[in-house]
């Protein structure tokens, strides 16, 4: 059940993510500064910008992953249909269901089959019941089902890297999260595993929203409706992609995606 | 301007940037000398026209390969992307000038068989405004520059009001006495070629804009 804020906020074609002024730092690294933008529901949001630029960081606020590094900080508001996360009644566990995320690496749990990683999230937040049927959706949903339906009882280990990842997109899937955040999910993947991991995304798109960081710039022109560009912690410019891959208004944007950086 | 990180794109810019240049240089070349074979009576220099063409054709399929070669290995973006999409179009016009030029040529070739008619101060009028339409599109598309293209476009209709009133001059004389029809009908063709070629200037002038700015300025209100 969604809060009744969120209903609200969402009836009012209010964004799906509303970020606001937020600051992030790593002991005293500065590593976000005065970050605002929003991100419309079933849409999708690309990162790009240099590393250590501040685009990972900025998802690992999305999700209250960011609090975890030890000495981490940040002020400003990050709000999802209407509601802030840091609200005191905001349980991190239960936002990071909602909020799901996908890494660079594929990190299925090792000593666990290709069945029981779907279903790990589910076991984790205390669902209970037939996960069969929900280990196929999810699996079907990440485009990985016909290649895994005869050996569900197999270690996840035993799939190629570009299995894994979608494995792991299952995984993420199956807790049913209305955001799905993505750093760098292809950069470890050969061409076709990539192109999986594009047509999955533009697929999840209808279903709910996604915020992928990447340093591949044709990738983020083909998978995305809005792109930012991320510099030194700054959100420099941010608009439709189509606009920023052909038209950017900020030199520094221009510089950067037609390689002219450093 | 920035440099890129990689100079070899840069150097493979600037290599684009010059064949269009070339080309650019080449074609006005051949509408000055297609219409002196004309007004100066010179067959031997119109079919040096006709034979300058070749390059013109070498240079448009070098300048494709290039900007296909840019697409494919550099996959561009922003200013980059809009200067190679630029470059593909305009090359498209140039050639097309270059070949208005051999069709003036070749009827410059056929009217030099036959005594002249009366001089025609207008064609010559026209011939200087189309090469300078010419000139001033390549100047917009080398300096970036979308006031110059702005202009080119506006002084379009200059052009045109002095093809119609060369057309009335022209049919004037056809209808002054029958035996002018055969030549003032081959001048026609040169008005028309040169109107033409004015034309494809301003496409090239619309494409600076767009390349600069952006901003397509091409076909306004058709895209409701």
């Amino acid at each position: 059940m969604m809060p009744e804020a969120a209903v609200q906020a969402r009836e009012a074609g209010a964004p799906k993510i509303d970020v606001r002024q937020l600051n992030a730092w790593f002991k005293l690294n500065h590593a976000l500064r005065n970050v605002s933008l929003t991100v419309p529901d079933n849409s999708v949001l690309a990162i790009i910008g240099p590393s250590g630029c501040g685009k990972s960081t900025f998802v690992r606020c999305l999700n209250r992953m960011h609090e975890l590094v030890p000495g981490a900080r940040q002020s400003g508001k990050v709000l999802v249909d209407g509601q802030d996360l840091h609200a005191r009644r905001v349980d991190p566990v239960n936002l990071r269901r909602r909020v799901g995320m996908v890494f660079q690496r594929a990190n299925p749990f090792p000593t666990m089959s290709i069945a029981d990683n779907v279903a790990a999230g589910l076991r984790l937040n205390g669902v209970g019941g037939d996960y069969e049927e929900l280990v196929e959706n999810s699996l079907r949903q990440a485009a990985l089902w016909d290649e895994v339906k005869d050996r569900l009882r197999h270690s996840a280990l035993s799939l190629s890297g570009g299995q894994q990842q979608r494995l792991c997109i299952a995984r993420a899937l199956a807790v049913e999260p209305e955001v799905l955040l993505m750093d760098e999910p292809a950069s470890a993947l050969d061409p076709i595993a990539t192109a999986r991991i594009e047509e999955l995304i533009r697929e999840l798109r209808e279903s709910l929203t996604i915020v992928i960081v990447t340093h591949n710039m044709q990738q983020a022109a083909r998978v995305s409706d809005a792109t930012a560009f991320f510099y030194m912690g700054e959100l420099i410019e941010h608009g439709p992609t189509e606009q920023i891959f052909t038209n950017p208004r900020e030199p520094r944007t221009e510089d950067y995606v037609t390689g002219k950086f450093g | 301007m920035k440099a890129h990180t990689d100079k070899t794109y840069d150097a493979q810019l600037d290599d684009l940037r010059n064949k269009l240049l070339t080309l650019g240089g080449k074609v006005e070349t051949e509408i000055v000398s297609s219409m002196r074979s004309l007004t100066e009576r010179d067959s031997k220099l119109a079919e040096n026209v006709i034979g300058q063409d070749r390059e013109v054709n070498r240079l448009e399929l070098e300048i494709d390969e290039a900007c296909r070669r840019l697409l494919v290995l550099r996959q561009p973006a922003a200013s980059d992307l809009r200067f190679i999409t630029t470059a593909l179009k305009i090359v498209v016009d140039l050639e097309r000038i270059g070949d208005l030029a051999v069709n003036i040529a070749e009827r410059a070739m056929d009217l030099n068989q036959s005594p002249p008619l009366k001089p025609i101060h207008d064609l010559v009028k026209l011939a200087e405004l189309g090469q300078r339409q010419v000139r001033a599109s390549l100047d917009a598309f080398v300096e970036g520059d979308p006031a110059k293209a702005e202009a080119v476009i506006r002084n379009d209709d200059l052009l045109d009001s002095v093809y119609h009133n060369l057309v009335n001059e022209l049919l004037g004389l056809m209808m002054e006495d029958p035996r002018n029809i055969r030549r003032a009908n081959s001048l026609l063709f040169v008005a028309k070629h040169l109107e033409r070629l004015g034309d494809h200037a301003t496409n090239v002038a619309e494409m600076v804009i767009y390349m600069v700015r952006g901003t397509d300025v091409r076909h306004p209100g058709s895209r409701d």
